[in-house]
């Protein structure tokens, strides 16, 4: 199987303000982005455990303008918290580079 | 010929530098004004609990310097907003006294707008009374103390104020906290052109040079606005913007690519379309702002004690093999160490925050992989008291803990933390937290935000 990293672009996370966590699976091309969107992978339910927040908690935008899925969360922690890990929130996506997708058929 | 705003954003944020050869090109090019966001909530909250600028002066200088000869040059207003990165009154006025240093070694003499963000707190208990403070969602819980107890609240100010302050015949505006696209919006809203293309531009504007295909280093963007669309171009001959990067970059630090709140209305980008000019300028129509009633965002910092830090290494495969166990019996091991120094009546009045880099250091509790260890664990104790006498006592007392902590399998004294820098534990000073995610509802848009000029 095909990982995430070998058919997006860029995957990144960032703050969207000191309480949001969001992140950002760009894609290539109108004809990659849609085939993610349709196998269903990157899903709500998927992306609550991953980010292990409730599962009404998290907002999934399909951006076709920009061939690209968009994830929002609560962040666990406010940015810059003494239990913050990551004040900017950038290296939040780093276990779904490798997650596994359906191969594209040519 | 349909009338035309044109105008500059140098760079995405003041003080991170730009070009200045192709900014100076830029000026040629019939400018209605220069704009620069300098802000930003990503330093954390001590830049407005604390009062830090989240860049050097030296930088801020650097920057400033080219922004207000230019602008001087071409007599076009220069916009600076969130003025020392929050905005804040002292940041505010730590900008204000470079620029008029720079005026003074330039010999240039100009009016200057400064618009404060820092509402007395008086008036931010009688809105909270009134009901007018709403929480965003997420948002602490909030009360009365907080908006009185916070060391510093700002509220991010609509495009009105930037109007009001031109009206006042400004040549420079420094503006403290406000939203990034008011700053780039306020100008060609003012003179009439669609609300919907005027903020869609500004949210990409307030980027600077962002929103191109690839990002060597951070140079500025040109837009032109029309009643039709908006126009984007590079202001680096080498870089270029497609209708994808364009697009995508309603995706950056945004929590809903299709909408975002400012205040007076929400943009809504679900009809804008993208194309292509030619093979570095972008045309965008069809974006719409849809007026709501006044709220501005409110953003706040209180102080919640000191910090100290202790920096280690551990390489022994030995405790690695059994990392949780030991490090649980450790964690136990320097609470009873504390609490022999202080006493019982410690216990809940300080905190120690663990990171095991190489391990979960970067995403704790949602590493989905805690047990994939390699050669060592780097670990980070930052310790949070009420007093900085306290918090490095006990980041000395735990350092000490980690070091000498046994190990089933070894007999003997051990030294389990290869220290990396002498000495081994350290003061962090100030701990601040982020208090407010709220929006306060104004009878007028320039209810928070007083301003005052003076001539440099």
């Amino acid at each position: 199987m095909p990982r995430l990293r070998d058919i997006a672009k860029l995957i990144r996370t960032k703050n969207a303000g000191p309480f949001q966590l969001t992140l950002d699976i760009m894609f290539p091309d109108a004809k990659s982005y849609e085939h993610v969107v349709a196998s269903g992978v990157i899903n709500k339910a998927a992306m609550a455990a991953f980010f292990k927040v409730d599962e009404s908690k998290v907002r999934l935008f399909n951006y076709a303008p920009g061939n690209a899925i968009k994830v929002t969360v609560p962040r666990l922690v406010t940015s810059g918290d003494p239990a913050d890990t990551d004040l900017f929130g950038g290296q939040q996506f780093g276990p779904l580079v490798d997650w596994e997708v359906p191969p594209i058929n040519q | 010929m349909t009338r035309q705003i044109r105008y500059l954003s140098p760079t995405g944020v003041l003080g991170v530098g730009f070009s200045e050869n192709h900014f100076r090109a830029a000026l040629a090019r019939d400018l209605a004004f220069i704009g620069c966001d300098a802000g930003s909530t990503d330093g954390g909250p001590a830049n407005l609990g604390g009062n830090k600028p989240f860049f050097s002066r030296a930088a801020i200088k650097r920057d400033l310097r080219i922004l207000v000869t230019g602008a001087r040059s071409i007599q076009v207003p220069l916009l600076i907003g969130s003025c020392g990165g929050s905005g804040g009154n002292w940041n505010l006025n730590w900008v204000r006294e470079i620029v008029l240093e720079i005026a003074q070694e330039e010999g240039l003499h100009f009016r200057i707008a400064v618009i404060e963000s820092e509402p007395p707190r008086d008036m931010l208990l009688k809105k909270y009374r009134e009901g007018k403070i709403r929480p965003l969602d997420p948002a602490p819980e909030i009360s009365e103390d907080v908006l009185t107890g916070a060391d510093h609240i700002v509220a991010m100010m609509g495009a009105e104020a930037y109007v009001a302050a031109l009206e006042g015949g400004a040549d420079v505006i420094l503006a403290g906290r406000s939203t990034d696209a008011a700053i780039f919006a306020a100008i060609p809203v003012a003179r009439g052109f669609p609300a919907g293309l005027c903020w869609h531009a500004a949210k990409i504007m307030e980027c600077g040079g962002a929103a191109v295909v690839t990002m060597e280093k951070p140079e500025g963007m040109i837009c032109t606005i029309t009643d039709e669309c908006f126009t984007l171009e590079p202001v680096s001959p080498t870089q270029q913007c497609s209708p994808l990067s364009v697009a995508a970059h309603a995706l950056y630090e945004t929590a809903d690519p299709y909408r975002m709140l400012e205040p007076g209305g929400e943009m809504d980008l679900t009809q804008a379309r993208y194309e292509a000019v030619s093979d570095r300028v972008v045309k965008v129509t069809g974006s719409q702002f849809r007026p709501m009633p006044y709220t501005v965002k409110l953003e706040g910092a209180s102080l919640i004690g000191y910090r100290a830090m202790v920096l280690g290494g551990v390489r022994d495969p030995v405790i690695l093999e059994q990392f949780d166990s030991w490090f649980e019996g450790l964690k136990d091991h320097i609470a009873e160490n504390v609490e022999a120094v202080y006493g019982p009546s410690i216990r809940g009045q300080y905190q120690i925050h663990y990171k095991l880099y190489g391990k979960s250091g970067v995403m704790g509790d949602r590493e989905p992989f805690p047990d994939r260890v390699g050669n060592e664990i780097g670990l980070l104790m930052v310790t949070l008291a009420k007093t900085q006498e306290v918090a490095y006592a006990i980041a000395g007392q735990a350092a000490h803990m980690v070091l000498h902590h046994s190990v089933p399998q070894w007999q003997g004294l051990l030294s389990n933390l290869a220290f990396p820098i002498a000495p081994h534990f350290w003061n962090l000073g100030e701990a601040y937290q982020f208090v407010l995610n709220h929006v306060v509802e104004l009878d007028n848009p320039l209810e928070l935000h007083p301003i005052r000029y003076e001539e440099a």
